[in-house]
């Protein structure tokens, strides 16, 4: 077992903490680095998701995670960011890049108005203006605690997919709109290429770079001094109501970016994409994962993304796989065939994959409520400890139920 | 005139059915301060119970009724056990989360079972119309109505006025307290699962002539459910009822006076509005703590 000798006061606040993780976290970027040379193209499209959910986990991480207030609305920002970047995209606005638009608005409120606006590309608009609407969101949450924080956040989902389908002059309603490939300083990047790719990696890296600093900084000390107990927050001087209000906008803009490329790569948007279910689906991420560091949102993305690949492949190749086993076991070859049959039409039962949902969702939280990351914490200590790893070590202490009515 | 009141008749029906979805919310609340999201998909497991028990071995009406409930009560129960017992006590949000996904088991598990068409329910109610002078009123919406105002005053006085339903206020007030007071808490909450899950039953098989019984038909419900049970403070029994009916209403008369597309944010437009102003609902209950 490794023991870091502390000598000074800024090994605790280091991004790396002992030059193990350098090489541990190099090796891994280089590997995924190399992947699109080795990988097919599914393989990569796949990544390039995982990388999205892995932004988006991110965000909900400093927002759940981190500050501890729940959200059920972040399909709500991703769709945000994504009609930006198309709405901007089809204004003339590179990706990236400083120039002067001039937009039509028709806002209902205020009739045909011709705006200007100086933009550095649709990628940075996307996030800034989810991340005021982010803002916007966090002030009537400021006074409002769990269950209905999330009813709210729900809400408000519900209103922005609404007005997605309404506002046809802008969004095109739910014909959907097209976004073209991606352009930068007059360079192409189109979405199946191995640049995109790259593309979403950086930004991935980027933003957990980012996050990593955030949390080591005086705001992300105190997002974490709200999350474990609102009253010491307050008594220690946090001024609780503008630090989940940054919170809030913090996370919103990372789900803007992260809008922004999952435009891109499905090329094509519409607003019964942005439903309540790909919000539960990206809480799943941070369950799954582990709501315990910023290892689970990355962990959780890849379970979440390879789940369907994985679930293709049990409908495909298992029941045969069984079939055969069985006949080797000296089942007749009647009675194999109809095992196959049987097993190929559970797989094929449509809902399927949301039965499949439903009870990784329980499970984890059932046995493993620190997900992914705290199991390999488990398995990291195991060995440390060889041979004196101790169950209990991470025992839930027993708690009970009190009421949250007396805030 | 008659427009309107007709709309209001209809509205405050269709505020029974989201108050007695809001009625399971706060049994469960009240008791274990745990939010169930799959009080939807309960409700739709009823009706796909009472259509099991009425149109397939042809029960008849009130004993598949009947039967349907009760089977919806061992369900809860065994929710409790399997998935609620072993969570109770963790963040607010890991329970949560847990319901969502048993509701998406019960969705998928509802539609391979029964498959994925709108099934129906023969009732009683099924034709029948009250005229007051040009009002028309259907049996089976007056049904809904005089059910969810009956359940819920049955369930008012046994939680106010019986021994049982005050060590289920005490249960979710302090769970260990409760316990040291000699309150069975494990037996309270079990229990509370039952009755709710019952009262969901009651719910889906009330609604089966409205609105059909479909695998999906719970999550919609539910979630219109959500806005009347936070208005009316998600732990008071009247409140469920008075929220239903309030978000019912303005549902309505929102698709019927207001453009296309109103109808179904209009709730949520309210829900924001009531929970900017008074964040413990229109009949709150939540007091300051004090350190």
């Amino acid at each position: 077992m490794q023991f870091i000798f502390k000598t000074n006061y800024d090994q605790d606040i280091n991004l790396v903490q002992h030059r193990g993780q350098v090489w541990s976290y190099g090796l891994l970027l280089a590997l995924l680095g190399v992947a699109p040379l080795l990988l097919g193209t599914y393989l990569q499209s796949q990544l390039v998701f995982v990388f999205i959910y892995a932004i988006v986990g991110v965000s909900l991480m400093i927002l759940t995670g981190f500050t501890g207030q729940g959200s059920l609305g972040h399909a709500a920002f991703l769709a945000i960011g994504a009609y930006t970047t198309a709405y901007l995209q089809s204004k003339g606005v590179p990706f990236a890049g400083a120039g002067l638009v001039q937009l039509d608005l028709n806002l209902p409120w205020l009739g045909a108005s011709k705006l200007w606006l100086p933009h550095l590309g649709y990628f940075v608009w996307a996030g800034v203006l989810t991340g005021i609407i982010g803002a916007i969101v966090g002030f009537p949450a400021l006074r409002l605690h769990g269950i209905y924080l999330l009813i709210a956040t729900i809400s408000f989902a519900f209103i922005v997919e609404e007005i997605l389908a309404r506002w046809e002059s802008v969004t095109n309603g739910n014909e959907g709109l097209r976004v073209r490939s991606l352009q930068a300083w007059g360079i192409e990047i189109p979405t199946n290429h191995v640049s995109f790719y790259y593309l979403c990696l950086a930004v991935l890296a980027v933003t957990i770079l980012a996050t990593l600093n955030l949390m080591r900084s005086p705001t992300g000390r105190a997002f974490i001094a709200i999350r474990d107990s609102e009253t010491a927050a307050k008594s220690m001087g946090i001024d609780i109501a503008a630090y989940k209000v940054k919170s809030f906008a913090i996370s919103a803009a990372i789900t803007g970016l992260a809008g922004s490329l999952y435009a891109h790569k499905l090329s094509f948007i519409s607003p019964e994409m942005f439903t309540l279910l790909l919000s539960i689906e990206f809480v799943m991420v941070i369950i799954i994962g582990g709501a315990i560091g910023l290892h689970g949102a990355v962990l959780g993305a890849a379970f979440i993304v390879m789940v369907d690949p994985l679930l293709t492949w049990v409908k495909d190749d298992v029941p045969q796989l069984v079939a055969g086993l069985a006949s080797m076991l000296g089942a007749g070859a009647r009675q194999a065939q109809a095992l196959e049959q049987a097993l190929g039409n559970i797989g094929s039962a449509a809902g399927l994959k949301g039965a499949i949902y439903g009870v990784i969702i329980m499970l984890f939280i059932l046995f493993e409520p620190m997900g992914l990351y705290g199991r390999w914490l488990k398995i990291k200590l195991f060995f440390q400890l060889f041979p004196l790893y101790k169950r209990a070590s991470f025992k839930r202490q027993k708690t009970y139920v009190k009421t949250e009515r007396n805030r | 005139m008659l427009d309107f009141i007709q709309q209001l008749v209809s509205g405050i029906a269709l505020g029974c059915v989201y108050g007695l979805i809001a009625l399971g919310f706060v049994l469960i609340y009240k008791a274990t301060e745990v939010v169930n999201f799959a009080q939807g998909d309960l409700m739709m497991l009823g009706g796909f119970f009472a259509y099991t028990f009425i149109s397939q071995l042809q029960f008849g009406y009130w004993s598949g009724f009947a039967l349907a409930v009760l089977t919806m009560g061992l369900v809860g129960m065994l929710i409790e056990r399997l998935l609620v017992r072993p969570i109770l006590g963790y963040p607010q949000f890991a329970v949560v989360m847990a319901t969502i996904g048993l509701g998406y088991f019960l969705r998928s598990a509802a539609g391979m079972i029964w498959g994925t068409d709108d099934l129906k329910i023969d009732t009683p109610f099924a034709a029948g119309v009250i005229r007051i002078g040009n009002l028309v009123l259907a049996h089976d919406k007056l049904s809904v109505i005089v059910a969810t105002v009956l359940l819920c005053a049955v369930l008012y006085l046994f939680f106010n006025r019986t021994r049982l339903g005050t060590a289920m206020r005490a249960t979710s007030e302090n769970m260990l307290a409760a316990y040291y007071m000699g309150i069975p808490v494990k037996r309270v909450v079990s229990l509370i699962w039952a009755i709710s899950a019952m009262v969901a039953a009651c719910a889906g098989v009330l609604l089966a002539p409205i609105t059909f019984i479909h695998s999906n038909v719970g999550l919609a419900l539910g979630l219109k459910a959500f806005p009347a049970a936070v208005l009316g403070g998600f732990g008071s029994i009247p409140g469920a009822l008075a929220g239903g009916v309030i978000i019912g209403v303005i549902e309505t008369m929102a698709g019927f006076y207001l453009a296309a597309g109103w109808k179904d944010v209009a709730p949520y437009i309210v829900l924001l509005g009531v929970l900017l102003l008074r964040p413990q609902g229109l009949i709150g209950m939540v007091a300051r703590k004090k350190v």
